[in-house]
């Protein structure tokens, strides 16, 4: 299944902002958080959102669903 | 020398310094203007009139080495919700006039019509000069007299020409650290400012002590554990100092709360043009700078300016709220057009939000068209700085050009506009708005933290639950760190990082060799918010003031097709404390 998968603030670096991924019936989100190195870098994962609702790690993914994942980020 | 209460008359052109009475002692910030407003303003006099006051007052911590402890509080009656106001801003106004033991700064009264007058605060001394030379200058040009006439040091305070011309979205600016602007954004208090026939006011830096420390060691020690606390939360710490509060762009647009061409949409499909990460490119690129402080002392560094593609300066304090207001809201995507907007705004002193917000209904009326960043720019400098009809129809705000234009959509609440967050959306920061004191203001007690950010836990945004709570707790938080000096934004390791409001505490303890504990303070906020709401009780606001727009309940919000579905039950229930 196709899964666009979105990165935002310091998860850009090294990495990509969008892109379309290919990942096999029954995924969940926390193996494509592992899959792009998020939990051993320095910033801890702050706020995933599918189809911009927020949901646990352990979320099963779908075909055409968008992920997107944040670190910490705050403002006002 | 213990510090004194400056007051000043505008009818008679006197000054006082009076000793702080008791009951004040123990307030600064928001705590101080809003019992000083409550108790000395009538709430139903005329906002513009002369039983109106002005009150500038420093946070507790204000003129300290605490971090991020240099926010001025500004308290009147406010024009435009005509209800209690605190408007609060960082710049030098705050330390400078802590220093010189200004608790609080009172001004009452009101010259001869069409007079403007130039205040200096010294030692126990407010000189009043009248300044025609002054008249018809904006910010930047007043600003340049200033550092002209005094040390470069000096605070000023200052209105441009739609405070003069009292327009309820123009707001009092204040010099920073760097030499540029902040606001005392929202409420109209530019308009008070101009209503005293008070053009600057400027705050001499030469004759301060440093301020006294009842237990210099302790300070010290709680100083460091603060500091620190803000600097190991990864929002504070990290996230603001590298993309700015811009950063919430992307993040408030994926949850489908970013309100979109006048608040008919919660995402913006040019978000990524304006966004804080771009943003962050553009400044390395063309040589900026990510992190300024707003006010000396601070050490999160939100701020920072921003340059063209040439490289030559375009604004500073480029913020989140500006972007949101011309971008998603107006429909412009570049970032540059609304970086050039917001420099022209500085200069003349207007609310950000309420004037974006207001050309967004313009747009609803046929005046612009979305995304019209050069028609933008010239309604704002062609039409509210010069004042012509259209630009005070416009310079009304957004609940006043409804009205002349029969228009049903209307974005306020308490006739103050709704900022960059869709209630429909983002319901805890919907109570907020509804409840708070001043209107919809969304620094009162920002849901967002929990309903979006993960900070102090989460609730979904989209549904009620727990919602009303958490913008209780929030809100009382708030007005009490709104009493320290502190920017809100301290909140981040406040919420999350146990080390960090202990910390807080100690400094005021040892700044007044007092023993305050957390109810104490959470006793605080309590009561500043019961006295601010029986002020605007007493003006004629009521519960029913405390109400979302209408078509919010009735106009669904894509992508999530969310509503606003608070009984009225549910909304009181917030005072219930
Ligand atoms: S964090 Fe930002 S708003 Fe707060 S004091 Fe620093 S520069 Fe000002």
């Amino acid at each position: 299944m196709t899964i666009t998968v979105k990165l935002f603030a310091q998860y850009r670096e090294g990495r990509f902002k969008e892109e379309q991924r290919a990942y096999p019936e029954g995924t969940c989100a926390k193996e494509v958080v592992t899959e792009l190195g998020i939990y051993e870098g320095r910033f801890p994962l702050g706020v995933l959102m599918l189809n911009g609702r927020h949901q646990p790690e352990e979320v099963e993914l779908e075909e055409g669903d968008i992920l997107s994942l944040f670190p910490k980020v705050g403002g006002g | 020398m213990a510090d004194q209460i400056y007051r000043v008359n505008m009818s008679t052109l006197t000054f006082t310094v009076e000793e702080v009475p008791t009951a004040w002692m123990g307030l600064g910030g928001r705590g101080l203007t809003s019992t000083i407003v409550a108790a000395e303003v009538d709430p139903e006099c005329h906002p513009l009139g002369p039983n109106n006051k002005l009150v500038f007052a420093p946070g507790l911590l204000s003129g300290t080495a605490a971090a991020n402890s240099g926010r001025n509080s500004c308290g009147a009656k406010s024009p435009l919700t005509g209800g209690i106001k605190e408007s609060n801003v960082g710049g030098t106004s705050a330390g400078i006039m802590a220093k010189l033991g200004v608790k609080a700064l009172i001004i009452e009264g009101q010259p001869t019509e069409g007079k403007f007058y130039h205040l200096h605060v010294s030692k126990e001394k407010v000189e009043i000069v009248e300044a025609p030379e002054l008249v018809g200058k904006d910010n930047y040009e007043v600003l340049d007299a200033m550092l002209e006439k005094y040390d470069k040091k000096v605070a000023v305070m200052s209105i441009g020409r739609p405070g003069e011309m009292r327009m309820l979205l123009s707001n009092i600016s204040v010099k920073d650290p760097k030499g540029k602007l902040r606001s005392h954004g929202r409420g109209g208090m530019g308009a008070v400012m101009g209503s005293k026939g008070i053009k600057c006011i400027t705050v001499d830096a030469e004759s301060y002590k440093e301020t006294t420390l009842a237990d210099p060691e302790k300070f010290k020690e709680a100083s460091k554990v603060f500091t620190q606390a803000l600097k190991d939360n990864p929002i504070s710490g990290e996230g603001l100092p590298a993309f700015g509060t811009n950063v919430l762009v992307n993040i408030i647009n994926e949850a489908g709360g970013l309100p979109t061409r006048n608040f008919r949409e919660g995402q913006f499909e040019f978000a990524e043009n304006i966004c804080g990460e771009t943003m962050a490119e553009n400044i390395k690129a063309r040589g900026g700078d990510t992190t300024h402080g707003c006010h000396a002392g601070c050490v999160i560094q939100c701020s920072q300016t921003y340059n063209d593609k040439e490289g030559n300066y375009l604004t500073s304090g480029f913020e989140y709220e500006m972007i949101w207001a011309y971008g998603a809201n107006l429909g412009i995507k570049d970032l540059d057009v609304i970086a050039k907007i917001d420099a022209l705004m500085d200069d003349l002193g207007v609310d950000a939000i309420e004037t974006g917000n207001t050309l967004a209904m313009a747009v609803d009326a046929g005046i612009l068209a979305y995304g019209d960043g050069a028609k933008a720019y010239e309604l704002i400098a062609n039409d509210i700085a010069k004042g012509t009809f259209l630009g005070r129809i416009l310079g009304g705000g957004v609940g006043n050009f409804a009205k002349l234009y029969g228009m049903v959509r209307v974005p306020v609440v308490k006739n103050q506009s709704i900022p960059a967050y869709d209630p429909r959306a983002i319901k805890g920061q919907g109570v907020t708005y509804a409840t708070s004191t001043m209107g919809a203001d969304h620094t009162a007690g920002y849901a967002v933290a929990t309903n979006i950010l993960n900070s102090g836990g989460h609730i979904d945004p989209l549904t009620k639950e727990g919602q009303v709570a958490l913008a209780r707790n929030l809100q009382i938080a708030t007005a009490a760190v709104d009493s320290t000096g502190m920017c809100i934004f301290v909140a981040f390791p406040a919420l999350d990082d146990p080390k960090c409001l202990p910390a807080l505490i100690d400094m005021i303890n040892a700044r007044f060799g007092v023993s305050l504990t957390g109810d104490d303070v959470v006793n605080l906020g309590k009561n500043i918010l019961k006295l601010e709401r029986a002020f605007n009780q007493r003006a004629g606001l009521t519960s029913a003031d405390d109400r979302l727009p209408e078509f919010m309940k009735y106009e669904a919000l894509p992508p999530h097709n969310a509503l606003w579905d608070f009984t009225n039950e549910e909304i009181d229930a917030f005072w219930d404390f």
